[in-house]
């Protein structure tokens, strides 16, 4: 993690070296690709800051949050990055001019003042968080208005610059504000490190954290804290309006994606960064485009990504997964009603019939078509002439359903006293999906038992080894047969 | 810094809105106390089903429903704009619950990633539309509208009669719609609000008073849109309802308590606002906070545990 540290600071360093400001507006030639190419090459210094800037930033609201993610503060996040602007304002009319440290100190005074009457107003009125939010987000950024209204309306003030903290301008940015955010950014991977267990402990579970001794009050303040930091750093380039996305969505992402707070933290990290060089991109090539709302629909597209096709929580995933299930199941049950009509010829014939498995199954010949295409798919039977036969593995399979419907019939009956003619259908569903690991245990529970509540033998290791091909070939069935 | 404030000239500020500028002052007044009463009463119903936040995002999201609508149907008539909002403001619902219930990414997150994605497409097709020719909303209207340009709005007429400008209209027309369909519906609201569980068992469909309420918040919201811009708009949908709740806790009383709220917000707003030399929505909106501290002090809330 040290090393980590090292190599943002190096990045810094290098991309803030040269600190001649040139500006983006100056230089406005270039048709797309050449403007692309441009960005890509690292030359001009303005694209050096606005690159760091946008990567910094993903950083810093990418870890601060994972937190606010999985401490549900999502909201709290939207209502702070409002109610930052009337600190903007006045930090502007502090020194009037676009002093980022000035700007720095004002918004994070007014986003604490925020997060202050959150609390109050939850502690001393009825009203529920969402309004307590609801009305520190619409207010203070409603006295913000009023502000930079006035600001702008004054004649001959240095008004310019002030309307891009509303959709933020990476292009905009100079070495102060890299700096001011590389910072800010150090700060809160320090403290993420330096607190991880404390933050972990008191995001997941307050109570235990409380029995531990921690003061779970400083904890949640001083995340307030590097929230507010984070949310004023990143105002310059994605705008007070946006902010709360760059915090929440690359943190949604990563929550679909993991399940430990460690990786939780490093991917949600990368995905700001992603979202936050692919808006400095197109803020640069596109000269007019705010850079806020461009990272935003970076951030939102990896999420979506995230969304469908996470490896274990995705929808696609999920459904494709669901899919296979139900496959799979209605495989087994075709191998069971194979294996059934064998038994019921005596296993005296190798093959069924598909107009006997058709019975079994209580479905058409076409279905059984169907279902034994995608068993000879699966490699678990052949077939030839209108009839199925296994093959060793499907042989297999079809003896362990059957066991396992058996087995669980037959302790139902025995072991939980369920009338024998109750069983069936709840044995129908578990047969799929009993591991090898329980069958031992109720194979031994029940003495090793050859026959069901029903008087059929249930077949045991020895008899699936190889596939019968007539009564006295199959070795266990032969002898309980006589 | 000194000179910021400019001095409180009695006649400029106090008297002349209400005689030599009083076609300007009436209009705008008019238009922010109809806003701040129409955004309160569906305020009231958000409050108490805790939906607050969702009146956040849907008054974001109608920003993609407008341009959109504007970028297909190349005008920006009433019946666009209020297609546009119903089927924007039900869709970021969609998205929200889509996202809740078919992941495990909490609902408070849900909304947020819905809205400010929906609304970041839409300056990002805002910026579009600029680039190829000029549209009604530019970005700062989108944050805090332009309620003084309201007097400016082509009048409409009805049998020659002139009615005033058209937000003007619209809006008085969304909230009188919005009166009557509260008071024919007023039981049906007030048990799925209080209780969903009883309005489901006196064999009402929550659902669909769930969603008729999201529809009656998009028409609101995208009728105030162009006055007071997205986030104001939140204001004015969630401060009303807390100041009414601060004072009363009988539904009747606290619909009628967000009319004087909005008519005080609206006239002393202005006034500060012409003081000031700032945006009358904003001041508007300040007013209105400050009202709900007054009533907020008034239950002097030092006395309470703080927590």
């Amino acid at each position: 993690m040290k090393r980590v540290i090292w190599l943002v600071a190096l990045l810094v360093v290098f991309m803030v070296m040269p600190c001649e400001a040139a500006r983006i507006g100056a230089e406005s030639g270039g048709d797309l690709t050449s403007r692309a190419a441009r960005f890509f090459s690292l030359q001009d210094p303005s694209v050096r800051y606005a690159l760091a800037g946008s990567v910094l930033l993903g950083i810093s609201c990418g870890l601060m949050g994972a937190f606010l993610v999985v401490r549900k503060l999502a909201l709290m996040g939207d209502a702070l990055s409002h109610a930052v602007l009337p600190g903007v304002a006045v930090g502007f009319l502090w020194s009037m001019t676009k002093n980022p440290v000035a700007i720095f100190v004002g918004a994070v005074v007014a986003g604490l003042l925020g997060a202050a009457v959150v609390q109050w107003i939850q502690g001393t009125t009825r009203h529920r968080e969402d309004a307590a939010l609801g009305f520190v987000l619409s207010s203070f950024f409603g006295l913000g208005i009023v502000l930079v209204t006035m600001i702008q309306n004054q004649a001959g003030s240095a008004k310019g610059g002030l309307d891009k903290f509303m959709f933020g301008q990476a292009a905009a940015m100079g070495p102060a504000d890299v700096w001011l955010l590389a910072g800010v950014t150090l700060l809160v991977l320090g403290a993420v490190i330096f607190w991880n267990k404390e933050y972990v402990v008191t995001s997941f579970d307050e109570g235990f954290a409380r029995s531990m001794g921690l003061r779970v009050k400083f904890y949640h303040y001083s995340l307030m804290l590097l929230l507010a930091f984070a949310i004023v750093a990143a105002l310059q380039a994605v705008g007070v309006v946006l902010v709360s996305a760059m915090l929440v969505i690359p943190a949604a992402a990563a929550y679909l994606l993991t399940d430990r707070m460690g990786s939780m933290l490093v991917l949600s990290a990368v995905f700001g960064m992603m979202a936050g060089a692919t808006g400095a991109f197109f803020s640069f090539v596109g000269r007019s485009l705010p850079t806020g709302p461009f990272m935003v629909l970076a951030a939102a597209g990896l999420f979506v990504l995230a969304l469908f096709f996470a490896p274990r929580h995705g929808i696609a995933t999920r459904w494709w997964r669901g899919r296979s299930r139900v496959a799979r199941i209605g495989r087994e049950n075709t191998l069971k009603a194979i294996y059934q009509v064998l038994e019921d010829g005596g296993f005296q014939s190798e093959a069924a019939d598909f107009g006997a498995v058709a019975d079994r199954r209580r479905t058409t010949l076409h279905e059984v078509r169907h279902e034994v295409r995608a068993l000879v798919r699966a490699g678990l039977a052949t077939e030839s002439g209108g009839e199925v036969s296994f093959t060793p593995e499907g042989w297999q399979r079809a003896c362990e359903i059957v066991r396992n419907h058996r087995l669980w019939e037959l302790y139902l009956t025995n072991a939980v006293q369920v009338a024998p003619d109750h069983v069936h259908d709840d044995a129908e569903v578990i047969e799929h999906v009993l591991g090898e690991e329980t069958v031992r245990r109720l194979e031994r529970r029940l003495n090793y038992a050859r026959r069901d509540p029903h008087g059929k033998l249930i077949p045991g290791a020895a008899d699936m080894g190889e596939a019968p091909r007539g009564a006295e070939r199959v070795a266990g069935f032969g002898k309980e047969a006589r | 810094m000194s000179g910021f404030v400019p001095a409180f000239e009695w006649q400029r500020v106090m008297v002349q809105p209400w005689t030599t500028d009083f076609a300007l002052t009436g209009w705008i007044v008019l238009m922010g106390f109809l806003a701040g009463a129409a955004c309160g009463v569906v305020g009231t119903y958000l409050l108490l089903r805790r939906m607050a936040l969702v009146g956040d995002a849907i008054s974001h999201s109608i920003l993609f429903g407008l341009v959109a609508a504007f970028l297909v149907f190349r005008e920006a008539g009433t019946l666009v704009m209020f297609g546009a909002a119903v089927v924007t403001g039900l869709l970021t619902v969609g998205i929200i619950e889509f996202i809740h219930r078919q992941s495990r990414v909490k609902p408070d997150a849900a909304i947020c990633i819905a809205f400010t994605t929906l609304f970041a497409a839409g300056v990002v097709m805002l910026s579009a539309a600029e680039v190829s020719g000029p549209v009604h909303l530019d970005a700062d209207c989108v944050l805090y509208g332009e309620i003084a340009f309201v007097p400016l709005d082509p009048p409409v007429e009805v049998f020659g009669f002139s009615l005033g400008p058209a937000a003007v209209v619209r809006i008085g027309a969304v909230l009188a719609g919005l009166l009557v369909l509260v008071t024919i519906f007023y039981k049906e609201l007030l048990v799925t609000s209080f209780d969903p569980g009883l309005a489901r068992s006196l064999g009402m469909r929550v659902a669909w008073w769930h969603y008729g309420l999201m529809a009656a918040l998009s028409l609101v919201v995208v009728s105030v849109f162009e006055a007071v811009g997205a986030i104001l708009a939140v204001a004015m949908l969630v401060v009303p309802p807390m100041f009414a709740a601060q004072l009363s806790d009988r539904l009747p009383v606290r619909l009628g308590l967000v009319f004087v709220h909005a008519a005080l917000s609206s006239v002393i707003g202005y006034h500060l606002a012409v003081w000031l030399d700032c945006s009358p929505a904003g001041a508007m909106v300040v007013t209105g906070a400050l009202l709900f501290v007054v009533a907020w002090m008034w239950s002097r809330p030092w006395r309470a545990p703080l927590v």
